[in-house]
């Protein structure tokens, strides 16, 4: 029986999280088991390429996935199991404790429906505001998101804003429900570098004020890099490595983590070849047997064939950890990896 | 430097300018207004030079690059090719300068048709513009096409649909470089595709420059990419050049208030330090309402009254170039715009 | 608003005017309308005296010209078969076509939406192939074949109700279902795909994550959204009111104005045809106005301007 959790003890819980999809004939398993955990007031960065799964990861743990796809392992939030929880529980959970934000923000408002009405749907489900009420509290909440001329806003429709604007209509709607666990999915891969500075910015100062937990999902390894406490890395629909942000952008454990990292090119520093990762993601209804970076990471031996490596403390930082069946060997090597040898000149 | 005159540049463009009429919401018929995609822009593209042109939407870099190819006419000014005006009207002369200048694009998936098998793509160039080869010349050309891209002769067959993002942007590349162009416009070509594909498809981009000594005109809104790939950067807002420079230069010293905020809003993992970040505030401009005097000023965070009163000329030094006031120093050098006094982000 | 809406109400009369020349010149040249309606075996005096009674024994221009000037003052001209107003041999008809293409329009709408959204809701369930399955053949099979299979049935086989005529309310109802099965056909399929086009769009996905219960997501973002792409294929069946029933019509013979055009066409009765091809014409155009405008009050993006603004 879940535990109500201690200030200690993680706000969010995944474990072995997987997720088949039923494309007609049979299965295609897209997630293999994901661990994660996030506490309170903590920022979690989920960072990977496209089809890793990171996305997948989290509509699956809050049931968003559709009648198409199964879920299995277990998702335990402040002591409740969210797999399987029946609808209307998942429906209070949803855009109250726990709310998300997503890609996109233009077409992920209703384009027919007012603002002031959509921040209202959430302000009568979670908070029980109505009329008057609620328009004050929705005035208020698009000030709060640093929106000018809110109650002009209100009564518009979201073709009328801006990208920017939508997306703290978004967050603003979000904040309706009073969440403690912010699921940001790529909130600002659809918009221009100074405004998603801007969007960064009110999230840190929005987690600041209330202390929510914040799970940052983006491929753009520079905004984890800015905005996250921890970062899981996904490959795969698994982790494959996960540390303190700091941490892992210094010194990357996983050679997938220090391919994308040599993959990156630079503003600062000098001009260099960019270091590429051979090969393509494998299709997840074709993995290999064993790791499923095997094929294309410069370290693979024969080990690597055999079974997909467990997640597991880097040796020397337990702290850490990657799913590397040649951790030992990476970890100590007397030819550090190219990736890890730059990182070192540049520290 | 020779006493020579120097080599006519590849590309100019004088006072660049296009206009668009559009009307506006607003009275019996709507309002009239003028959206000024361009607004007189000079710039010079060398032979094997590549210019990045960096901005944010609605700075008029995609404008740029259809006047370029004379997709569009000039509104005013003029932009010449290899010496004589690009002609816009889609006749004998404009095509036959489609040997000359290709253009890549952000979406391969839609710049390739979707019911043709890409070597005949890729071999289409020769079909126009070379009549003489037959038509197993032409496949043959195509297949070496592909080799030089990186794809597989038994790929040759495939359509777009069957192949991965990256190798879709290869097949367009390659068929941009059938016929050997002198100039490339490459739109965003890195931005849909994921980092470690992006940097396989740079370096190819790379290698076949180093190889057949192209002249690009790259536009991108990543700073990273732009600095990876470009001997010069010019900086765009509202349809202007505000700064120009090598890519140390703007990027490591950059002088315009926007390129600073650009430059710090860049977010990176390399970076060790959460940076003191500009936030600007408000949202990128709407190119039909542009304001008075430095189109800038009422986004610049440390703008003064003269900014909003007269228009900052585009001042030249040496290859250096910047637009503000409030970069200059007395002696009729250039300094870098003094940053703000405040910062948002962490201290 | 204004020069749209007028523009529009232009287009319409222009329309307007090439149905009515169109049918004027066709069934001008097709027949002579004193020969089918005298008989064959007349007197050409009789002929003549028909001709120049109708006023067609001049020039087809000059025929056209004062055919228009007269409809300007509001004459649509006179039924050569019984010399009566055309307006009045037409006006006595509409109530008994809307008889059956009221009700059958509202059949189409409820079994038409319901099933399109049943439909949609479970995608490639036996529920969905179903209804598909029974949509395809809905629109595919002529209306005369549906009518008179249904008739074969119901009247002939079964003797529940009566095949033919006008005479009492079951009479209608053979007529009724066999538009309104087509009709419901047609918009299931419609209705199928603009909602399997809205469940795809993320704000749906919004909803859901904003907690809102799955019925409430269908009803109150999932279904105004799809309203918009459905209105156009209702507001056609809006404008066939009056002119969709001509071969149900026929089959039942039912005395509407479907059934009237029939036999005005075959007699070359020409005022009566040219008023009831105006009839059709104005509901048709008035329809699409009415849709036109409704997609501006549904639809906020269609109101505003065509600046976008700025990202």
């Amino acid at each position: 029986m879940p535990t109500a959790p201690t200030p200690a003890s993680p706000l969010v819980t995944l474990r072995d999280l997987t997720v088949d999809f039923d494309i007609g004939d049979r299965f295609v398993r897209a997630l293999h088991g994901v661990d994660m955990e996030i506490r309170r007031g903590e920022t979690l960065g989920v960072v990977g390429e496209s089809g890793c799964g990171k996305s997948i990861t989290w509509l699956a743990a809050l049931g968003l996935l559709g009648p198409a796809a199964r879920t299995g392992g277990s998702a335990v939030f402040d002591g409740q199991e969210l797999i399987g929880m029946r609808p209307r529980g998942l429906d209070r959970l949803r855009g109250g404790r726990i709310a998300l934000i997503f890609q996109d923000p233009a077409s992920a408002l209703n384009p027919v429906q007012r603002i002031g009405r959509q921040i209202g749907e959430s302000l009568r489900l979670h908070r029980g505001l109505r009329g008057a009420a609620a328009r004050a509290e929705a005035r208020r909440l698009l000030d709060r998101v640093g929106i000018a001329n809110a109650l002009q806003r209100l009564d518009e429709y979201p073709h009328e804003l801006s990208g920017g604007m939508n997306q703290r209509v978004m967050i603003a709607m979000a904040l309706a429900g009073e969440p403690d666990l912010l699921i940001a999915d790529e909130p600002t891969t659809a918009l221009d570098a100074t405004i998603q500075a801007q969007i960064l910015d009110l999230l840190r100062d929005l987690q600041t004020e209330t202390g929510m937990a914040l799970a940052l999902i983006s491929h753009d390894l520079g905004v984890i890099a800015d905005m996250a406490d921890r970062v899981a890395v996904m490959y795969s629909g698994r982790v494959i490595e996960e540390a303190p942000a700091h941490r892992l952008f210094a010194a990357p454990a996983h050679p997938y983590t220090r391919g994308l990292m040599a993959a990156l090119p630079d503003i600062e520093g000098p001009r260099r070849r960019l270091e590429t990762i051979p090969g393509s993601v494998p299709p997840p209804h074709a993995l290999p047997p064993g790791c499923a970076f095997a094929a294309r990471c410069p370290h693979v031996d024969g080990i690597c064939e055999v079974s997909p490596p467990p997640l597991r403390p880097v040796p020397a930082a337990p702290a850490r950890r990657a799913a590397c069946a040649r951790l030992e060997a990476l970890v100590r090597a007397p030819e550090p990896a190219p990736a890890l040898q730059r990182q070192e000149q540049r520290a | 430097m020779s006493l020579d005159a120097l080599p006519e540049p590849l590309l100019t463009a004088r006072g660049l300018a296009r206009h668009y009429g559009v009307r506006l919401p607003g009275g019996l018929m709507g309002r009239r207004a003028t959206l000024k995609a361009v607004d007189g822009i000079d710039f010079e593209l060398a032979r094997g030079e590549i210019l990045g042109l960096v901005g944010e939407s609605g700075c008029g870099k995609s404008t740029t690059a259809k006047l370029v190819l004379g997709h569009v006419a000039p509104s005013a000014g003029e932009v010449r090719f290899d010496g004589a005006p690009v002609p816009v009207d889609h006749g004998g002369d404009w095509r036959r300068l489609r040997r000359r200048m290709q253009m890549i694009y952000q979406d391969p998936l839609g710049a390739l048709d979707r019911r043709l098998p890409v070597a005949a793509q890729i071999a289409e160039p020769f079909q126009i513009h070379r009549p003489d080869l037959s038509r197993a010349e032409r496949r043959a050309r195509a297949e070496e096409l592909m080799r030089s891209v990186g794809l597989r002769p038994d790929q040759a067959d495939r359509f777009p649909h069957e192949l991965s993002g990256g190798q879709r942007q290869r097949v367009v590349i390659a068929r941009a470089l059938a016929l050997d162009p002198t100039l490339l416009v490459c739109d965003e070509p890195v931005s849909a595709l994921d980092v470690s594909v992006q940097a396989q498809v740079l370096n190819l981009l790379d290698d076949l420059r180093a190889r057949t000594g192209f002249a690009a005109l790259f536009i991108s809104h990543d700073l990273k990419v732009v600095r990876q790939m470009a001997d010069r950067v010019a900086v765009m807002y509202l349809g202007r050049i505000v700064e120009e420079g090598s890519p140390e230069e703007v990027l490591h010293a950059p002088l315009h208030p926007y390129t600073q905020a650009l430059v710090s809003a860049a977010p990176s993992p390399h970076a060790a330090r959460r940076r003191q970040r500009i936030v600007l505030r408000g949202d990128p401009p709407n190119p039909v309402e542009a304001p008075s005097g430095c189109p800038f000023h009422p986004r610049c965070p440390v703008a003064v009254a003269r900014c909003a009163a007269e228009r900052p000329p585009l001042l030249r030094d040496a290859g250096r170039a910047v637009a503000c006031h409030l970069a200059q120093t007395s002696a009729g050098g250039f300094a870098p715009a003094p940053l703000p006094q405040t910062f948002s982000g962490a201290a | 608003m204004l020069a749209y809406a007028l523009s529009r109400i232009g287009r319409a009369a222009i329309t307007l005017l090439l149905i009515v020349t169109a049918a004027f010149v066709i069934l001008r040249l097709t027949g002579d309308p004193a020969i089918i309606i005298l008989g064959p075996d007349a007197p050409p005096a009789a002929y003549e005296a028909f001709r120049r009674n109708w006023g067609l024994d001049e020039p087809i221009f000059i025929q056209y010209l004062s055919y228009f000037g007269a409809v300007a003052e509001g004459d649509l001209g006179r039924s050569m078969r019984d010399g009566r107003e055309a307006i009045e041999v037409v006006g006595e008809r509409i109530p008994l076509t809307l008889a059956l293409t009221l009700p059958a329009l509202a059949f189409n709408l409820i079994l038409g939406l319901g099933a399109g959204v049943a439909a949609a809701l479970n995608r490639n369930s036996w529920i969905d192939r179903a209804i598909m399955a029974v949509s395809v053949m809905g629109f595919t099979v002529p209306s005369f074949v549906m009518g008179l299979t249904l008739s074969l049935i119901f009247a002939v086989k079964l003797r529940w109700l009566p095949a033919g005529g006008a005479e009492s309310w079951q009479h209608a109802i053979l007529p009724i279902v066999t538009m309104g099965l087509i009709g419901a056909a047609i918009i299931a399929r419609f209705t199928r795909s603009a909602m399997l086009e809205v469940l795809g769009q993320p704000y749906i996905r919004t909803a859901s994550a904003k907690g809102v219960p799955w019925r409430r997501v269908i009803l109150d973002h999932a279904l105004p959204n799809a309203a918009i792409p459905t209105l156009t294929i209702v507001g056609f069946m809006v404008g066939s009111l009056v002119a969709g029933a001509v071969v149900v019509e026929s089959i039942f013979s039912w005395p509407g104005v479907g059934r009237l055009l029939v036999s005005a066409v075959a007699n070359r009765d020409l005022a009566v045809v040219q008023t009831i091809l105006l009839l059709i014409g104005f509901t048709m155009v008035a329809a699409n106005l009415c849709v036109d405008l409704a997609y501006g009050w549904i639809d906020p993006r269609l109101r505003a301007g065509r600046a976008a603004p700025a990202k």
